[in-house]
């Protein structure tokens, strides 16, 4: 996710110091990931340097923290045309767990076993997932329910490919 | 029944399920299944249609007998009970929840989760009292009145949670609770069920095929083509 265009998202809500644009941002979409300040600093000044924020006021004492950036013009266009143009879906076709399960196959390891293993993994960090939501404000809830539904659909993969694995089995090594 | 056989020590697994064989005509269904589990435990049975994940919970609750192998509630082997005895087990210390309420149609839902209470010989008003106070935890105090197709769907399956857990179950067996439900709906089920069931230190036995179900378990089994398996993964 870009964080340039994030930090400007929030500017556009009104004018901030480095140090509340941090704190927006780590309320709203840090989660495990806070920013660091260094990272902060650095995006302002090249939003800063491409002409996406300005400085408002700097208060007395210096130092970057004493500095209120607002977005600009070009900065509203510039998240406006972030917030229309869809993400491109990923396409998840570099499977690292098919990868596992064919040379499993090719080399006469178990591949049930790569299956069921990784079953397990995934499971368990969906136990913390739906903890984590039960216990959380509708924001955990979505970001959870996001994270959840990816692990179902590769829990949903092992499964129908557990099934397939005699045939995927005949296939590779015919 | 006669509750000095049961073994109340801690270390005793409250459930256990021991090289469960069982066939319908030339199909085995079960094929050397085992499962153990503690009070307070929910743990998911999982695996494809047909693995015999319900021929499972179903021995586990005494509903069918396996061919060979045992199942111990407590230290006491279901099988050497009387069909007596097993049924009783099975209304005092088991609560069922299946993928369709199963409520009795005539009844209202406060009448519904009443009758395993009514049947144990507990005067009306007193069941009725208990049958409210679990209506208003699984959140359907509102429906009270109501007949199983006058609820929605959602509805009906927490009236069918309460009625599971208005005696105090020490095991709910619950065979895809949520199956019948939207996302939303079937989540909530089974944080009311859950949840109820850490209050209780029931242990849950949650058959399902649905991972964001099974989610809500402890940890799972898996059974496939009649064998169950269970994976230890390092912390």
């Amino acid at each position: 996710m870009s964080i340039g265009l994030t930090l400007l998202g929030l500017l556009e809500t009104g004018p901030r110091h480095g140090y509340d644009l941090k704190r927006a941002y780590d309320e709203r979409f840090g989660h495990d990931r806070p920013l660091h300040y260094g990272q902060v600093y650095s995006t302002l000044s090249r939003l800063l340097r491409d002409g996406l924020v300005e400085v408002e006021g700097v208060e007395a004492g210096g130092g970057p923290d004493r500095k209120r950036y607002a977005i600009t013009g070009a900065g509203v266009t510039d998240v406006h045309e972030w917030l229309a143009t869809p993400e491109k879906p990923e396409p998840y076709l570099q499977n690292t767990l098919y990868t596992k399960v064919v040379l499993a196959l090719l080399s006469g390891r178990a591949a049930a076993e790569v299956l069921d293993v990784q079953r397990s993994a995934h499971l368990r960090l969906m136990r913390e997932l739906t903890r984590r939501k039960s216990g959380g404000d509708l924001a955990d809830q979505l970001i959870c329910d996001h994270a959840l539904f990816h692990l179902e659909a590769d829990l949903r993969w092992l499964e129908l490919t557990t099934a397939r694995l005699n045939q995927l089995a005949k296939e590779i090594r015919s | 029944m006669n509750a000095g056989a049961l073994i109340t020590d801690e270390s005793v697994a409250l459930l256990e399920a021991i090289d469960l064989r069982k066939s319908f005509g030339p199909t085995p269904a079960l094929d050397g299944a085992g499962l153990r589990m503690h009070a307070g435990e929910v743990v998911a049975v999982m695996g494809p249609s047909g693995s015999g994940k319900s021929t499972l919970l179903h021995c586990l609750a005494g509903i069918l007998q396996p061919d060979s192998g045992q199942v111990l509630y407590r230290g006491a082997e279901l099988s050497a009970m009387s069909d007596g005895v097993r049924s009783e087990l099975r209304r005092t210390e088991f609560g069922f929840v299946f993928q369709f309420g199963q409520l009795v149609p005539e009844l209202t839902s406060l009448e519904n989760v009443a009758l395993p209470l009514r049947l144990g010989g507990m005067r009306r008003k007193e069941a009725e009292s208990r049958a409210t106070e679990w209506l208003e935890r699984l959140e359907v105090a509102d429906v009270a009145a109501k007949r199983p197709g006058e609820t929605s769907g959602g509805q009906g399956q927490r009236v069918a949670v309460a009625r599971a857990l208005v005696t105090g179950p020490k095991v709910v067996f619950a065979d895809e609770p949520t199956g019948a439900l939207d996302s939303l709906n079937g989540e909530r089920v089974m944080q009311l069920l859950v949840a109820a069931a850490k209050d209780t230190n029931a242990a849950v036995v949650l058959v399902t095929h649905e991972p964001r179900v099974a989610a809500y378990s402890d940890r799972e089994v898996v059974v496939r083509d009649g064998k169950s398996r269970e994976v230890e993964l390092a912390r």
